[in-house]
């Protein structure tokens, strides 16, 4: 029985010892963004003596001045209004449809469900040309509406809702019918409501990608004052490349309300991305 | 369900069912479908001056993108990325969804620390690693005392760009295996310790099969995931970086001829070929997943 304990303890040292590796590599660039933001660009880039620290007092007005000089709160206004748009326009569509889709019988739905599939099978990149000019012609270059364009309606989310309508109890349209309801009061007030785990997840999903998404910001938002932090970034990079301090202060401006809500809704995320299994 | 002879109810249905796909479909018909086909028909064209007038011209965009040695190359890019990233990201992943399995103090710092890169902008994720990486003032030089050109070396660049592909998607990963481990019955490792297997055995002769379906899962998304790369790559690989040629990515060669250099034809034939090469490795993958996925 001892030697069972001392292999039971060795494991657990060795589970830690993984864990505690990976942990530190996984830390390591978030630390190391945060202590450049706080120095003074001489010490960033001094190589001898090599700082970890800030060695000259803690710089926390880098986040200051860029705050001002790249004019976070109209990157923040723009990241969110983008955010807001797309979730609300992909919940509020893939809702319907996914009602249809998972519980009414209607000619034409196999078809129709099959080109939603195939949408979810062809890459992305595909459709960005004539997206893009698209935009332009309406004159949406620019403006919040032609960034949320592209994610009027979603396919996966279309998907992914049939499939939350289609896990629900068989008989709750029946006794709906029974007290009187139309299909559109059905899936107002009874079906809608119990499928809110599977929106939550599409919200999450549909604000992550747009948080992240780089190409189609840069492509539609040229103009500094339009676009959103992740394109807003790569504008930054472009001009003040070498101003490492400044550059880790917006990197770091850009990811903490993200990952401050990540932090609360941590269990709402971790499931969402699980139970959805979406291409991020 | 021949039409003219519907019920009453079936009449609502039909007429409710069509109300509710009526936004998604037409979306999807002018804001995907449409588009796909357009992009196939500006393929066989010639951007005019300025981005107007579409002039067709038959396969000569075809015949120069395949001509050119820069499309080979940046295909070969992606695939060597793709080596990268795809396998170290899920055998990271899995070693670790398997650790957090076991009732671990801590466990939930863990879970959230390896997925807080997933909640991060790649835009940003790229910035630091770019500083990490600084030849001169970065991290990973100083700490090592070595002096290697992590970016801008055509030999490594691609490798290091895949690194900081993996340490992004490890926690996404991670979060599926985790699910995927929650479905095996405890009984299966129950019955195997009474028979006296090792943890090692366990985890080869009852989680790796197990488990293959959601491994299935997650190898196919980022194969495709993988192939499709730009925003890190973009991020990275500045447009003077000497090892760009050797590193960049067939949608970041994509994004730089139809929205750099407005050359909207010669960018639509790049996507096509694209596509057509995704549709190849996924139609080996299905092969693949007939083969090789245990499914109960």
């Amino acid at each position: 029985m001892d030697s069972m304990k001392k292999r039971y303890i060795a494991g657990k040292i060795l589970t830690y010892a993984v864990l505690i590796i990976f942990a530190i590599i996984m830390l390591v660039p978030f630390a190391w963004m945060i202590l450049t933001a706080l120095k003074t660009n001489q010490e960033a880039i001094s190589v001898d003596p090599f700082y970890i620290f800030p060695a000259h007092g803690w710089h926390f007005e880098n986040f200051g001045t860029v705050w001002k000089s790249y004019n976070f709160v109209t990157l923040y206004k723009n990241t969110i209004l983008f955010i807001v748009f797309r979730v609300i326009c992909a919940c509020l569509t893939a809702t319907m449809a996914g009602y249809a889709f998972g519980r009414l019988e209607f000619p034409g739905k196999k078809i129709m469900f099959s080109l939603v599939l195939i949408q979810m099978m062809i890459p992305s990149q595909v459709f960005v040309i004539p997206q893009y000019l698209m935009v332009s012609k309406l004159k949406l270059l620019n403006t919040t509406a032609g960034l949320v364009f592209p994610g009027l309606v979603t396919a996966f989310g279309t998907y992914l809702l049939k499939t939350g309508y289609q896990s629900l109890p068989k008989d709750l349209e029946e006794a709906a019918a029974i007290d009187g309801c139309n299909i559109g009061q059905t899936f107002l007030f009874i079906m809608m409501p119990l499928t809110r785990s599977s929106m939550i997840s599409l919200g999450i999903f549909t604000a992550l990608f747009a948080f992240k998404d780089l190409m189609w910001p840069m492509i539609v938002c040229t103009n500094a004052s339009t676009t959103t932090l992740s394109a807003g970034l790569a504008k930054m990079q472009g001009q003040y490349g070498s101003d490492y301090p400044a550059m880790m202060a917006s990197a770091v401006l850009a990811i903490v309300p993200m990952i401050v809500i990540y932090i609360i809704f941590q269990k709402q995320f971790v499931e969402g991305i699980a139970t959805s299994g979406g291409k991020l | 369900m021949a039409k003219g002879k519907m019920t009453p109810s079936q009449k609502r249905q039909a007429i409710w069912g069509w109300a509710f796909i009526t936004p998604t479909m037409l979306g999807l018909i002018v804001l995907n479908f449409y588009p796909a086909i357009n992009t196939v028909y500006q393929s066989f064209c010639k951007t005019g001056d300025f981005g107007r007038g579409n002039k067709f011209v038959g396969l000569a965009n075809y015949q120069a993108v395949l001509t050119s040695g820069e499309t080979w190359q940046s295909l070969w890019n992606t695939i060597k990325y793709a080596i990268v990233e795809v396998p170290l990201g899920i055998v990271i992943a899995l070693v670790l969804a398997v650790l957090l399995q076991n009732k671990l103090p801590g466990k939930g710092f863990f879970r959230t620390l390896f997925f807080l890169p997933m909640v991060c902008a790649p835009a940003a994720v790229a910035m630091v690693w770019k500083w990490l990486y600084n030849q001169q003032f970065g991290l990973l030089n100083n700490i090592f005392h070595t002096n290697i050109a992590w970016i801008s070396d055509p030999n490594i660049a691609w490798i290091s760009v895949g690194i900081i592909g993996v340490w992004s998607i490890i926690g996404y990963n991670m979060v599926l295996f985790i699910a995927g481990l929650q479905e095996i019955p405890k009984d299966y490792y129950e019955a195997a310790q009474i028979d006296g297997a090792s943890p090692l055995n366990q985890f080869f002769n009852i989680t790796v099969p197990l488990l293959s379906p959601t491994t299935f899962f997650i190898v196919q998304t980022r194969i495709i995931g993988a192939l499709t790369i730009f925003d890190l790559m973009f991020m990275v690989m500045d447009k003077t970086n000497l090892a760009l040629n050797k590193t960049q990515s067939i949608v970041y060669l994509f994004y730089t001829y139809a929205f750099t250099n407005s050359n909207r034809g010669y960018g639509a034939t790049l996507v096509v070929i694209l596509v057509i090469f995704i549709m190849i490795a996924t139609f080996f993958l299905q092969k693949l997943e007939k083969k090789i996925v245990f499914y109960n």
